[in-house]
């Protein structure tokens, strides 16, 4: 597949910082490609210097087949939906979307027309006269799509769009967004500090850390696969065993992490192959609806989280744990080897 | 009591300043209107309490009067037109290009003018201005002079005067524009020209019209620049105090002072509906 964007040894300095450092990336088109990281990871910038906001401090930023490393925002084939969507507050919701075929110089028919198609995809038929200051947030952002679809670029760069919306219409956003991109068949490269959100659009996900990717892959083989214990911690809830404690209970030196919903408390140990097994007490109960979070503090040193659905009607029996002594026990090829990775580079506190 | 009942608390403290605000403020204009149905007694030179519009005839059939009037207008507006195009680069450097600390510093020259005396700034354009001064000096070699003392002269004091009053409120204007607006007219391919027109320039209109309130009004007000580097020119002002002045004709001179309001009530109605008055 031909590339959309290719990164070359890309990075960008601010001061003593390196908000990205000699970074290599390759994009293809057609893609909806995902840059997840904490802030301050360098996702951002990224964005931002292939836009064009800022010039790379070295490196060269490929678009198809050409170097536009140097060039100013309006001479590159790419468009923005920004954060806070930067809507033009002074222009109608056309003037608005007409804006960038306007200052290119398309005909008033054509334009129209344009504008009418890219409101239309993205459901906002009828809203044309509306001033942005009668559109809800929501309406506000598709606003922004459309001012950036109805251009036709070759990539569409995403700085978090959905960050300001409540829960149930970011929810509704995603699905429609990875819709709208399959209709348009544009390369979209969407940045996201939401793990969820990353998992639930993307075809790839890179994930940020201090400048770098720590590791590119699809959503499955990132949820799956962690190549580190960053991504293990950033990228859903994980357990990681380490040291003495995996020397200990698995008989392997190394790093090892295994998700919490592999996890299973039982009364006993049960005597079969390829289970590991390991005592503890339950130490805290959290309810979340759909599961239960059962926090265990094993015999052995750690303190894990186990995920439990409620399938039950009842979850008393699992508050009942509180305080007793359980089992926790999992298969042995659900662990994920990390290999002998630098344990400081796991994140402080594990993200939900 | 006083806590039980709002109502009773918040009268009681807005009662002074809104007693200030109607008598002093606003009873003095009316005052100032009701002066100029009045009329002078020629011999005598007292005021005559009969009710007249004889004050507003003159002003309006003596031709000297409709010049001066027009000519006042005249230089409010070329004063303010000079400040707009003087204080936007100005302001749109202060407020979306330079450094915070060289914002501060620029923001601190701009206010510094202002702590200087007026009569100083006049007087130190009346010598800019002199036949030998440093404007003659410096267009000399160039085959030109100084403008010397006359309408010219006073539209560039007034210009350099109210310069202030414009570049604030245009830099608060244009400091309150999200960069992500200059940057989403970029992206969507618009050079900076384009950007300029399209996007700043009508976003920072409102800040603009609310400077020019201030330098048309205080153009139109002024007297006494046009006293110092004007020559033998006359504004509005200068007709006010000659006539309250050296001629103690009040009712005529209050009949002119309306004229200076007039207008600006004019003004006003008219960028009302730009917004520029919730930029002050």
């Amino acid at each position: 597949m031909p590339t959309a964007i290719s990164l070359r040894g890309l990075s960008k300095h601010f001061g003593q910082v390196r908000a990205v450092d000699e970074l290599d990336l390759d994009i293809a088109d057609g893609e909806f490609f995902s840059m997840l990281g904490p802030s301050g990871s360098g996702k951002t910038t990224v964005l931002r210097l292939i836009a064009g906001f800022e010039e790379p401090t070295a490196g060269v930023i490929m678009l198809g087949e050409e170097a536009v490393t140097r060039r100013p925002p309006f001479a590159r084939d790419v468009n923005t939906v920004f954060q806070d969507y930067a809507i033009f507050p002074h222009m109608s919701v056309r003037e608005n979307v007409e804006y960038g075929l306007r200052v290119k110089k398309v005909g008033r028919p054509d334009r129209r027309r344009r504008a009418e198609e890219a409101l239309e995809t993205v459901r906002l038929a009828g809203y044309a006269d509306r001033r942005p200051h009668q559109l809800s947030g929501g309406q506000r952002q598709r606003v922004a799509l459309a001012r950036a679809l109805v251009n036709r670029p070759r990539v569409l760069l995403l700085d978090e769009p959905l960050g300001a919306l409540d829960l149930q219409l970011r929810r509704e956003m995603q699905i429609e967004l990875k819709e709208i991109q399959r209709e348009v068949g544009i390369t979209f490269v969407f940045v996201t500090h939401d793990q969820e959100e990353a998992l639930t659009m993307s075809d790839r996900i890179a994930v940020f850390n201090e400048g770098r990717i720590e590791q590119l892959a699809s959503p499955v083989e990132l949820y799956e696969r962690p190549a580190s214990a960053f991504v293990a911690g950033f990228v859903g809830t994980s357990n990681l065993l380490q040291g003495r404690v995996a020397r200990d209970l698995l008989g392997q030196d190394g790093t090892f992490v295994i998700r919490p919903e592999k996890l299973q408390m039982v009364a006993e140990a049960p005597a079969e192959a390829g289970r590991v097994s390991a005592p503890g007490v339950v130490r805290e109960v959290v309810y979340l609806g759909a599961a239960t979070l059962s926090v265990v503090e094993l015999d052995a040193g750690p303190t894990v989280t186990v995920s439990h659905q409620n399938t039950d009607t009842s979850i008393d029996a699992a508050l009942e744990r509180r305080d007793q002594r359980v089992v926790v026990t999992w298969r042995r090829d659900h662990l994920v080897s990390l290999g002998s990775s630098d344990p400081a580079a796991s994140p402080e506190e594990e993200t939900a | 009591m006083i806590d039980r009942r709002p109502g009773l608390r918040v009268g009681l403290l807005l009662t002074p300043p809104m007693l200030w605000l109607g008598v002093a403020y606003l009873g003095a204009l009316a005052a100032l209107l009701v002066t100029s149905l009045w009329t002078q007694n020629d011999f005598t030179g007292s005021i005559e309490r009969a009710w007249t519009l004889e004050n507003f005839r003159t002003l309006f059939t003596v031709d000297v009067y409709r010049t001066i009037t027009l000519r006042t207008i005249g230089i409010a507006a070329l004063v303010t037109v000079i400040d707009v195009v003087l204080a936007f680069p100005i302001a749109l450097y202060m407020a979306k290009v330079a450094s915070p600390r060289l914002q501060r510093i620029l923001v601190i020259s701009v206010l510094t003018p202002l702590w200087a005396s007026y009569l100083v700034k006049a007087y130190a354009w009346r010598g800019m201005l002199s036949a030998d001064g440093p404007i003659a000096w410096i267009a000399r070699p160039f085959g030109l002079d100084t403008p010397g003392y006359g309408l010219p002269a006073v539209v560039i004091t007034l210009s350099y005067l109210w310069l202030p009053y414009m570049i604030l409120p245009v830099y608060a204007g244009l400091e309150r524009l999200p960069d992500s607006l200059f940057e989403a007219s970029a992206d969507l391919g618009a050079g900076a020209w384009t950007t300029l027109r399209r996007v700043v320039f009508p976003m920072a209109f409102p800040a603009v019209v609310a400077g020019s309130i201030f330098t048309f009004s205080l153009s139109m007000g002024d007297y006494i620049a046009v006293k110092i580097v004007g020559g033998t020119g006359q504004l509005l002002g200068n007709v006010v105090y000659d006539n309250q002045g050296a001629a103690n004709n009040l009712p005529f001179a209050a009949a002119v002072a309306t004229v200076p309001i007039v207008v600006m009530l004019a003004y006003l109605t008219a960028v009302r509906r730009t917004g520029a008055l919730e930029n002050l």
